[in-house]
């Protein structure tokens, strides 16, 4: 991605979620009180969170891949049934999958 | 007081793992450090360096950001009528406007308004502090380490969303919805263009979410 990318995803994303935000604090409660509105939004970072962790875990580009990532998230999803807290989650789930990676 | 504390520092365990994704990702120490402080909003800015990092098109990853940042406001409709300001403080109140500035304050509803706004302004400055100088130091970690999936990095951003999503999902319901989102954007992974599956997942959410339940 070239470096005139990176910055338009910042500034956008920077300028998108604090306008977001603005818009909260401007807007009567009444104009976004429909039900099935609320039940979606409530959904999406659940949809989005976890779509992002096949994403960054399984695909490479467009295709499932395999690899030494798996094991990583394998040891995260483990930590987190053990009730690790979020650090020792994600530290522990670099570590495996390092491992795999020079194992292999 | 003592929930805001603690609240700012767990948060900036996050603030490592984003610093660090953010440079696995492509982007600078510097343009890492600028999301913290301008974006903040801690899964939007996930899900941006994210879905570069996938290889998704620069839309993809403002749209997938700003979809997570819905919700920050729904959290600005309850807050405002507490934090009750106007102009600049107004803008202030608004980029604090996150989960856990809102969530401290909630907590707080049976100690009346004052202590609401109290626990919102401490929360949302507590964890800008710890969010932006964890941000800075995950970054120049991960900066000086080199290859990321030398050092399991590229493993640790997935497994940061796993970490992210997990204490969200509180009922059967919300793991089924979340069982078919990861299913969803693996069937369709292979047809779509990179990035696009996560925003996709969107849709997910909007089936489940259409009837009441």
């Amino acid at each position: 991605m070239s470096a005139t990318t990176l910055w338009v995803v910042l500034i956008g994303t920077s300028a998108l979620c604090f306008a977001i935000k603005y818009v909260g604090h401007s807007i009567p409660e009444r104009w976004i009180a429909n039900a099935r509105l609320q039940r979606i939004n409530a959904l999406i970072p659940i949809a989005l969170l976890s779509a992002l962790v096949v994403a960054e875990g399984l695909v490479t580009k467009t295709q499932i891949v395999l690899d030494h990532r798996l094991a990583g998230l394998a040891v995260a999803l483990a930590a987190l049934f053990a009730k690790a807290p979020f650090p020792v989650v994600v530290v522990a789930a670099a570590v495996s999958s390092a491992l795999v990676y020079h194992l292999h | 007081m003592r929930d805001a504390l603690s609240v700012s520092l767990t948060v900036g365990f996050y603030g490592v793992a984003f610093g660090a994704a953010s440079v696995a990702a492509g982007f600078s120490v510097l343009q890492s450090c600028l999301f913290s402080l301008l974006t903040f909003t801690g899964a939007s800015q996930f899900a941006a360096v994210g879905v570069v990092a996938s290889g998704g098109a620069g839309i993809s990853a403002i749209a997938a950001a700003a979809m997570l940042g819905t919700r920050n406001a729904l959290y600005g409709i309850q807050m405002a009528p507490i934090v009750k300001v106007k102009g600049l403080k107004r803008v202030a109140a608004a980029q604090i406007t996150i989960d856990e500035s809102t969530g401290v304050a909630l907590a707080q509803a049976s100690r009346g308004t004052k202590a609401m706004r109290c626990g919102f302004w401490l929360t949302g400055t507590g964890v800008f502090v710890f969010w932006n100088v964890f941000t800075f130091l995950g970054a120049y970690g991960a900066k000086s380490l080199g290859n990321p999936a030398s050092w399991g990095l590229d493993a640790a951003v997935p497994a940061a969303f796993l970490g992210l999503v997990w204490p969200r999902l509180t009922t059967p319901f919300l793991r089924v919805v979340a069982a078919s989102a990861m299913a969803f954007a693996l069937v369709v992974t292979p047809w779509l263009p990179a990035g696009l599956p996560i925003i996709a997942s969107v849709l997910v959410a909007v089936a489940f979410g259409w009837r009441a339940r």
